[in-house]
């Protein structure tokens, strides 16, 4: 049987490979390209079709950066979220890392199958809650505020946060606590003295996806609130920057951009333990 | 001279010693740390489940102070609409298609992914940001990559010589093709997340297993259909069940993209009960039909659950 | 059946000299064991006559054929891995059926030949399982069936026997030589454990930081080791060694015993000042040091059981070690001084 040499063979799998991360590359990260173009381009220069789309005819604008940040309540939207957010990452935190721990530590499979049973709740999406959800924020006295999200997001965020970090505390050996009793703690004290410290970077983990979760979500937001000064990001960047038929692509792009590219880059630092948590880390 | 143990302070009251008690148990401590996220899921997750099943049986509108039962009424009556069996139409086809096309494309790339190579963390960062961007401001994106005049694909396809001088499709204006465009959007979601899931699952393979395959002599295809994918397949199933929820439960991209048109074919079960229930007032009729969702999803937690115990990922 | 040879082989890995020119040729039907400790090399050169690897420079050659640059399927040689590799989604009978059906081999030869592999090595009943259902020494039988079925010219053993517990690994080793010795293939076997070595080598290479020691029968290299190095790995305990100004003299353990038990004229009698009696049922081991020496002398002595002289923690005794069995090293070099010996 004859085969190519080994040089030959390693270089056409490597070409392989370069024409299909090319692709997909492409694929995936063009829109994000065209948004940056779009964001920089100056109106009449985007809508005149007889222009290459590619190209800058006109030099790249901050105009509609400006109209962005002082025309529109885009800044009181990054606020809001941002307020959100913190908020509900600090309750997520406070519910969902003891439940995680205790998980992890029950003995028997009662805690297997209730770490999964919380899991599961994450499958029961706001799509079918957001219906009595509308009734319930409004009897609550909660519609077209904040807080009815602060209420709300938790109850996507905790029980995905306490499948991840049950994963996390499994992985950490019980010797350290036991050692931490027999130097005179309590269970809690080693918990608290012992455990947490060694956990930052599993709770850093769920903290970010926790955030990265709120920012996202859309349904809960559009259906609870209604004034425009009370939106978050991702709900008032689709809805409110439409002026009747025009649409503001330029400060849109923008917007997308600014949000998108820094929750990209913290994403990555932590996306391989998101991978762990997220599939089986658990189950182990 | 006394002992230095028999100085020691009195034991302490009987409140803090309870509670010393408390913090050393593992059986009650357990249950303490336990108790609030499980009595916030019950009441944020649990209730509002309950009461939505409750008022796709009753004659619940966004203005009724009071709610009746009324039975299968509403069932009836939105099973009676054409466009409630569009949307359920719409739902599987598009999740159907998506995900099916994700699952394939993702295992490729996650193949190319595999080896080192330099940039790898560059292309890494770029593959990932569809699924970490907001996903609501990237769908007003892709709004602008299909404008109807000032697309970027008409423009550049019709550039390199794709499309003909007369083809101009307008992308969400039309029910096929704003159908396809859809599509298109899940597939570009949800690719990242079950590239690097299965990306993980490959990387939990031993290399001896590859090695051992080498030696025994199988060519490339032979180890990729019957030695690579096979291990991988636990692994693949759950992103593929991942995204299948998410695609089924996904409000924002048809709202965005086509608000459910033109005239209402790009209707799904979420977005037709939002429009229903939300803006249409009917809470009751917009219940039930996001309860149509219901069998996908507890379909979908018992493969979860049979197939996430295969998939260990290290 | 075929030679297998590494000429003038090397690896480096960014500064690392893995393999650092080692030529070393595997007759036919020969087992030769590749020994050393962990980082010496061995596993890499392994993989490069396997194929899994290229060589920074040189050549593999089987049969005399270079096959550098060839991929380990076209070289018609089999593995067994230390971890065994075996598919862990394949039954058993498809795990040993795997590599023929990669070459194509027609069905019913196929069902043929792994019969008769699964019988050379008992496990016939084990064919329908799974690996995951099978223990370590069944799970060892299956990857060595494996490498079996396919007639290979060679087998190239990794460490097989390291993850047995210590009681199946003699009846293992006594084997995996036999059905080598039934076989007559050529075969490379790696390992660090020392006794091992000598009891399945029909040669053994001692290998140590990616170079070749010494290449020689068991017999060569216990008694004529070519450097400290070797001295020092092969037995145990090690062979004594002790300085004398730029040489080390070198006497292993079971040569040092009480003055008087070796009857002969030729024998080097030291005072030996004992610190430890260790006894271990078939032998004891006397931890102690040669005094009237400037430099530190400690030494151990291995007396069998049914020699019965009385020794006791700090008794001074003299012993005796026949001059004949006495090797000198050379100290810079650490190499062995070939040759008449002379007086301590």
């Amino acid at each position: 049987m004859k085969t190519a040499p080994a040089s030959v063979r390693g270089s056409a799998r490597a070409g392989a490979r370069g024409a299909i991360l090319l692709f997909f590359v492409t694929f995936l990260a063009f829109p994000f390209y065209w948004m940056l173009i779009t964001t920089f381009k100056t109106t009449r220069d985007l809508y005149n079709t007889a222009n290459n789309p590619y190209l800058f005819h006109d030099p790249p604008t901050l105009d509609h950066l400006q109209v962005l940040f002082s025309s529109t309540q885009y800044m009181q939207w990054l606020a809001n979220t941002a307020f959100v957010g913190v908020i509900v990452v600090a309750i997520t935190l406070v519910l969902a890392v003891p439940a995680g721990y205790a998980l992890a530590r029950m003995r028997g499979s009662s805690a297997q199958n209730l770490g999964i049973a919380i899991f599961l709740t994450y499958l029961v999406p706001p799509t079918i809650l957001f219906i009595p959800f509308s009734r319930i924020i409004s009897n609550l006295g909660l519609q077209d505020s904040l807080w009815s999200l602060v209420l709300v997001y938790p109850s996507f965020t905790v029980p995905f946060c306490t499948w991840l970090l049950m994963g996390f505390f499994k992985a950490i050996p019980r010797d350290l606590e036991d050692a931490a009793m027999v130097d005179g703690l309590s269970r809690l004290g080693a918990f608290l003295k012992v455990v947490i410290p060694i956990s930052t970077a599993g709770i850093l983990t769920a903290v970010i996806f926790a955030f990265t979760l709120v920012i996202q979500e859309f349904v809960y937001g559009v259906t609870f609130i209604t004034s425009s000064a009370s939106y978050t990001v991702s709900v008032g960047v689709p809805t409110f920057l439409v002026r009747g038929d025009v649409y503001f692509w330029g400060s849109m792009m923008a917007a997308c951009l600014i949000v998108s590219l820094p929750v990209a880059i913290v994403y990555n630092l932590f996306v391989d333990r998101f991978v762990v948590g997220f599939t089986v880390g658990a189950v182990k | 001279m006394r002992s230095p143990l028999l100085a020691a302070p009195p034991p302490k009251p009987v409140p803090r010693f309870f509670l010393r008690r408390l913090a050393d148990s593992e059986h009650w401590l357990s249950r303490l740390l336990l108790t609030p996220a499980i009595v916030y899921i019950a009441l944020l997750v649990g209730f509002p489940f309950l009461l939505s099943i409750y008022y796709s049986v009753s004659d619940a509108t966004v203005a009724s102070q009071q709610i009746h039962f009324v039975g299968l009424e509403n069932f009836n009556r939105i099973m009676a609409s054409q466009t409630f069996w569009t949307s359920l139409k719409n739902t599987v086809l598009i999740t159907a298609i998506s995900q099916f096309f994700v699952i394939v494309l993702a295992n490729v790339l996650a193949v190319a992914l595999i080896a080192d190579f330099r940039g790898k963390w560059l292309v890494r960062f770029l593959i990932l940001l569809p699924w970490v961007a907001p996903i609501s401001l990237s769908s007003i994106g892709w709004l602008w990559i299909f404008d109807s005049i000032y697309s970027i694909i008409n423009w550049t396809a019709r550039a390199i010589g794709i499309f003909g001088p007369n083809y101009w499709p307008i992308w969400l204006g039309e029910p096929t093709l704003a159908m396809t465009s859809i599509i298109i959007v899940q597939v570009w979601r949800m690719l990242p997340l079950a590239t690097i899931v299965i990306l993980a699952g490959l990387s939990s393979i031993p290399q001896d297993i590859h090695d051992a395959a080498a030696v025994d002599g199988a060519g490339f295809w032979l180890h990729l259909f019957t030695i690579t994918l096979p291990l991988v397949a636990p692994i693949a199933i759950v992103a593929l069940l991942f995204g299948i929820v998410f695609t089924v439960t996904d409000l924002i991209v048809v709202f965005v993209l086509t608000r459910g048109g033109p005239y209402d074919t790009t209707q799904v079960l979420t977005s037709w009960a939002y429009f229903t229930g939300i803006q249409g007032g009917d809470l009751a009729g917009g219940a039930a039909i996001s309860l149509f969702m219901l069998p996908v999803l507890v379909a979908v937690s018992i493969l979860f659950l049979r197939y996430a115990r295969r998939a260990e990922v290290a | 059946m075929a030679t297998v040879q590494a000429r003038q082989v090397f690896k480096i890995f960014d500064e690392v000299r893995a393999v650092d020119g080692i030529d070393l040729t595997a007759h036919e039907g020969e087992f030769l064991v590749l020994l050393g400790p962990s980082g010496c090399g061995k596993t890499t050169l392994m993989r490069m006559i396997a194929g899994l690897d290229r060589p920074s420079a040189g050549d593999i050659l089987i049969d005399s054929s270079v096959v550098t640059d060839l991929p380990p399927r076209v070289r018609n040689i089999a593995m067994v891995f230390q971890s065994y590799a075996l598919y862990p989604h394949l039954t058993v009978l498809k795990n040993i059926a795997f590599p023929l059906r990669a070459v194509g081999t027609p069905k019913e030869d196929i069902k043929r030949k792994v019969e008769w592999a699964a019988a050379m090595f008992g496990i016939e009943q084990l064919l329908e399982r799974k690996p995951r259902q099978l223990s370590g020494g069944e799970r060892q039988r299956v990857a060595l069936a494996r490498a079996v079925v396919r007639e290979p010219v060679a087998f190239l053993l990794d460490e097989p026997l390291s993850n047995l517990d210590a009681k199946l690994r003699n009846s293992a080793r006594d084997e995996l030589k036999r059905f080598q010795r039934k076989l007559g293939t050529t075969t490379i076997y790696v390992t660090h454990d020392q006794a091992e070595a000598m009891g399945l080598g029909d040669r053994i290479a001692v290998l140590n930081r990616g170079k070749v020691c010494q290449i020689g029968t068991p017999q060569e290299i216990y008694q004529r080791p070519a450097n400290i190095f070797v001295a020092t790995f092969i037995g145990s305990p090690p062979m004594n060694l002790i300085e004398d100004k730029d040489v080390y003299w070198g006497f292993r353990p079971e040569n040092f015993l009480p003055a008087g038990i070796e009857p002969g004229t030729d024998n080097l009698v030291l005072p030996f000042r004992v610190q430890r009696v260790e006894y271990l049922g078939a032998e004891r081991l006397v931890y102690g040091a040669i005094e009237g020496r400037e430099a530190k002398a400690e030494v151990i002595s291995r007396i069998p059981t049914n020699i019965r002289v009385e020794i006791e923690a700090g008794q001074l005794m003299d012993f005796s070690v026949r001059r004949q069995d006495i090797e000198r090293f050379d100290r810079r070099s650490s190499a062995r001084i070939v040759g008449t010996y002379e007086n301590a």
